[in-house]
């Protein structure tokens, strides 16, 4: 057993590193990762993003690249996939079917996850973009460990049960000092397409509350409409399908404030 | 057939065990054992529910027991009953955490420890229904909980997913690992399957549709039924606690908790308990046949 805590380190060719994450399910990180990701790109930065959840990889479907086969460099790292003008690399570029099941125990995923950690030819990062999986196990300790993460974002849906593991995940964050940038409202408010009322399916204002109480940023609240679903489902992201409506802008204005923030 | 033997000494007075599995996270797994327990209790049945989501555990805030803590026997772990009538009861990681911020970070090992003990330590007694609820993914939690239930022969796994297909191409993983650990699978739940606006009626499919049938027909399973989202549930939850924090210091005769709030009686006036009374009938008729 390792005496102490290791070292964090740098990636290779990777200017900054952004972990985005929830510690609850189904709140949407590869949904706003995949859109923060496409939004810093459309300003011109050179950007990566990295699934690091071995079992429920969602990138290849949200990036239309399943199937996608990456290929190795002389020194056998893997070479990422491209789409939208953005690097991916996942698991699910790794398994040799989409259904089959990663059933693996913790020591298994941790040498899944070094290779993606340190094995990708990133080939010259401005940002890379972690989208970490659900709960605060052993990939997000080991990444944290592990690699300098210069920021986390942190997205929750309003509603309280979606809230209780979030605050874990910010406290996880901050037993290893990884800064936390904010927090991201995701499905906040449902307007009906036929008539255009407001329903706040989750809750409201959650986030804000948690937020205000934890003294960290909102840095934007998307809401809940059936075309991000429909797009996200179809491989091609809000922000790259509609990229001027006020659902693209919600994710475009998050990406602009952590520019911001990052100074990247 | 198993003789008593092979059973664990704590499971053996239990008649029927139901994981609910996902595989994705965020579908509703909880809220789904949350109202499948219900219904279950208003059948008649006495119920059990154990939260092996050690990271996330949603159930002590479901059943707004979040202040509860477990207390020890001699034969072992008590599970937090809901009310007097002790018909239903749950266990879960989040009552042994001090203050329900706290993150358990910990790493395969210490969750399969644990796991362990939540099911051969707890005093479950004598009860109709065991439903487990997991969390997202095929990891350390759901090997070792399929590794302990080996000898208690589980009736089967509800699997739980939302229509759209970021959600089921997870879910198709988790049929997988059941059919690959000899889980027997109950049927498939979709949950979120549409939202009626209040205003107009207007049905929107916000996580798109027929997501669950069709994963349910393509591994010839059971479709057990479609749940709409219905904002009101969430908020009777939530109601709880807010009952539970205004009234602390009274003392009601009939809650446990000393509010007078049944979430057992006011699940009824929700929408969804019909909608869930069809699910659980169907449940009930698969598992009836497995009495071990």
């Amino acid at each position: 057993m390792a005496r102490g805590l290791p070292k964090k380190a740098k990636l290779r060719d990777v200017d900054k590193i952004i972990a985005v994450s929830s510690a609850k399910g189904g709140v949407g990180k590869s949904t706003v990762a995949v859109n923060l990701a496409l939004s810093l790109a459309m300003q011109q930065k050179r950007v990566g993003i990295l699934d690091t959840d071995i079992f429920g990889p969602s990138i290849p479907k949200l990036l239309n690249l399943t199937g996608g086969e990456p290929n190795v460099t002389e020194s056998n790292r893997l070479i990422p996939l491209s789409n939208y003008g953005v690097k991916a690399m996942s698991i699910g570029f790794l398994l040799p079917d989409q259904d089959s099941p990663v059933v693996w125990r913790g020591l298994m995923v941790m040498k899944a996850l070094q290779q993606l950690l340190h094995d990708v030819e990133w080939g010259g990062l401005d940002v890379l973009v972690l989208d970490l999986p659900p709960g605060t196990g052993d990939v997000q300790l080991t990444i944290t460990q592990q690699i300098v993460v210069d920021g986390a974002v942190i997205v929750s849906t309003p509603q309280d049960i979606a809230l209780i593991d979030a605050v874990k995940g910010i406290n996880m964050f901050k037993k290893v000092d990884v800064p936390v940038l904010g927090m991201v409202q995701n499905m906040s408010v449902f307007v009906c397409p036929n008539c255009n009322h407001e329903t706040h399916i989750f809750g409201s204002q959650g986030v804000q509350r948690e937020a205000a109480r934890l003294g960290t940023e909102v840095l934007g609240s998307i809401p809940l409409h059936p075309s991000i679903c429909t797009l996200s489902d179809a491989g091609t992201p809000v922000v790259v399908a509609e990229p001027d409506t006020a659902n693209a802008m919600a994710y475009r204005a998050i990406a602009d404030k952590i520019i911001h923030k990052l100074s990247i | 057939m198993a003789t008593a033997n092979d059973i664990p000494p704590s499971l053996s007075k239990v008649r029927h065990i139901v994981l609910v599995l996902s595989g994705k996270g965020g579908v509703g797994k909880s809220s789904i054992t949350t109202q499948l327990a219900l219904s279950l209790v208003q059948l008649g049945y006495s119920v059990g529910v154990l939260d092996i989501d050690l990271t996330g555990p949603s159930l002590p805030r479901m059943f707004g027991l979040e202040s509860k803590k477990i207390h020890q026997s001699s034969q072992g772990w008590v599970p937090v009953y809901t009310d007097s009538s002790k018909r239903l009861c749950v266990m879960s990681i989040g009552f042994l955490l001090k203050d329900r911020g706290d993150s358990v970070v910990w790493r395969g090992p210490k969750k399969s420890a644990m796991i362990r003990q939540f099911v051969r330590d707890v005093v479950w007694g004598e009860l109709d229904y065991l439903l487990i609820d997991t969390p997202p993914g095929t990891s350390d939690e759901h090997i070792s909980i399929a590794e302990q239930l080996r000898d208690a022969h589980p009736d089967g796994a509800v699997l739980v997913t939302t229509p759209q297909a970021v959600a089921t191409a997870d879910v198709r993983k988790e049929l997988s690992f059941c059919r690959k650990v000899g889980l027997d699978i109950l049927g498939v739940v979709e949950n979120m399957s549409g939202f009626i606006c209040p205003h107009c009626a207007e049905c929107s499919h916000i996580f798109s549709k027929g997501g669950g049938e069709d994963l349910a027909k393509q591994y010839d399973v059971p479709f057990l039924g479609a749940v709409p989202i219905d904002p009101r549930f969430v908020l009777l939850i939530e109601e709880q606690h807010a009952t539970a924090a205004s009234t602390v210091g009274e003392q009601k005769p009939d809650a446990i908790d000393g509010t007078g709030f049944s979430l057992i009686e006011k699940y009824k006036e929700c929408k969804l308990c019909p909608i869930f009374a069809r699910i659980t009938e169907q449940v009930v008729a698969l598992t009836k046949d497995k009495a071990r």
